[in-house]
């Protein structure tokens, strides 16, 4: 198999991702948000909150802005047929993203540690941060996810064991780190966030993968029944905690929690906890010479 | 809702209360981490007067020059907690009567809104697009070259921006009291003694 493609028709494909990804959520997140608005109390500032959020979403969508002015981190990850060039995949997607930024569909984000300079356009070292992964499906698959820096700030990782919180290396101990982690973030996040979890690995992997499930849609349910009960359960346990949209208090503190597990050393037992904020921005194109399909 | 105009008088800023919904009309003028380590560090004269009797609002917008002016596209709040280090001296230095964030701050700000007549209002994180409609005109702009478009310091004219009182100049803090409340469920959860 083998996939003839233009370098323009690629990158003009990818700079609409990223408006999208930027300007509007998918529908499960604000099938989620409306949920959750449903189920707050009348009156409450849980429900206002909501409700300007919603109508945020909506203006943002219309005039093709922003949902959030931390446009965040750009974190690709693209399926490739054996054979296409990632080097030149990377090139196309960094032009798409300095067009982006001269666009306004992005805030200029990437800033250089050491002199503090912003490249002004997004693009740096590891900036934006491509991963790719082979298919044998004829087309080129790009998953963005756009993670603002406040949500990026409160994500953990805990190492278990971990005697404060009698949490021991097996999944009781893994619900503990995810309530423990919520706790800490408060509203800090963006509540009601979405918690995507990594199980085992090492500190980078095991982070990694965390971030990897918040591509899954928020209704999906976990093929592994166990896991599957381990996220049902937290998502209740911690709409008990009372933090609420924007920590103001409410029933609403997160929308979803996702869980992923990989192989772990004997010796280490890591718990990555990737918190994703209200603004959800997930998005994802199928792109082939012929056509371009959005999710 | 109470309709809060600025530049505005201790009087007026003491008499609000945590929970208190707040719509913002008047000056005033953005500034997150470089900025805060500006204040305290160089004291700059220049943006005195923009910062006297106002707020200082942590948000590093997205921007697009239309001409000669700015606009506002997308503005929403940025974590507060992160001036922790600086929000009092900067409170008391520069005479503000409140800061406008997301998260909530710590126990030295909230010495020094009690001590100086000043409140934390809480935007909604995420609320961009409808923030930056409120903001009706940009009057400048300093240190944009050196910090860069979300760190530089933008002075700004707002019209109905929505806000609540999280922290009030009575040592008053919705953050204590939901932190306090969803720590003791995770205790029972997490079956560890109180």
């Amino acid at each position: 198999m083998k996939l003839d493609f233009q370098d323009h028709a690629f990158r003009t494909a990818v700079l609409e991702l990223i408006r999208r990804a930027s300007t509007d959520l998918a529908p499960d997140v604000v099938r989620a948000i409306q949920t959750a608005l449903e189920n707050e109390d009348d009156g409450s500032a849980a429900r206002g909150v909501l409700s300007a959020i919603l109508k945020n979403i909506e203006r943002a969508r219309e005039k093709s802005t922003p949902i959030c002015q931390d446009t965040g981190t750009n974190i690709y990850e693209v399926s490739l047929l054996p054979g296409v060039s990632m080097r030149r995949i990377e090139k196309l997607i960094r032009e798409a993203t300095r067009e982006a930024t001269e666009k306004v569909y992005l805030r200029p984000n990437a800033v250089d540690p050491v002199t503090g300079k912003n490249s002004g356009d997004n693009t740096g070292e590891l900036a934006p941060y491509i991963h790719f992964v082979e298919w044998d499906v004829p087309a080129i698959g790009v998953k963005l996810l756009l993670k603002g820096g406040g949500c990026e700030n409160v994500s953990t990782q805990y190492t278990l064991p971990d005697i404060t919180l009698k949490a021991g290396r097996d999944l009781e101990g893994v619900y503990k780190t995810v309530v423990d982690a919520v706790v800490k973030a408060q509203g800090r996040g963006c509540a009601p966030g979405i918690l995507g979890v990594g199980v085992g690995g090492d500190r980078s992997s095991g982070m990694m993968l965390a971030k990897k499930q918040l591509f899954r849609r928020l209704d999906d349910i976990h093929p592994d029944p166990e896991l599957a009960r381990l996220e049902s359960r937290l998502l209740k346990d911690l709409n008990t905690l009372g933090i609420g949209p924007m920590g103001f208090g409410g029933k609403t503190t997160a929308l979803a929690v996702k869980i992923g597990v990989a192989h772990r050393l004997p010796a280490s037992y890591f718990v990555s906890v990737a918190y994703m904020c209200w603004a959800d921005r997930k998005h994802s194109m199928r792109f082939s010479p012929d056509e371009v399909i959005y999710d | 809702m109470i309709d809060l105009k600025l530049p505005i008088d201790e009087k007026s800023i003491r008499k609000l209360k945590v929970g208190d919904e707040i719509l913002l009309n008047g000056r005033l003028v953005t500034g997150r981490d470089t900025a805060h380590a500006w204040l305290v560090k160089e004291q700059p004269h220049l943006v005195r007067d923009f910062l006297k009797d106002t707020m200082i609002y942590h948000c590093g917008p997205v921007v697009k020059k239309k001409g000669n002016h700015w606009e506002f596209i997308a503005a929403g709040p940025t974590t507060s907690i992160r001036e922790e280090p600086y929000q009092g001296t900067v409170i008391q230095e520069y005479g503000l009567r409140g800061v406008i964030g997301k998260g909530g701050m710590g126990p030295d700000t909230l010495k020094a809104l009690a001590a100086n007549g000043a409140v934390y209002l809480h935007a909604i994180g995420g609320l961009a697009t409808l923030i930056a409609e409120s903001v009706v005109k940009v009057h400048t702009v300093f240190k944009l070259e050196e910090f860069g478009v979300p760190e530089a310091m933008w002075v700004i004219d707002v019209r109905d921006f929505p806000a609540v009182v999280t922290m009030d100049s009575h040592g008053g803090s919705l953050h204590d009291k939901i932190f306090q409340h969803s720590d003791d469920i995770r205790k029972k959860l997490l079956h560890i003694d109180v």
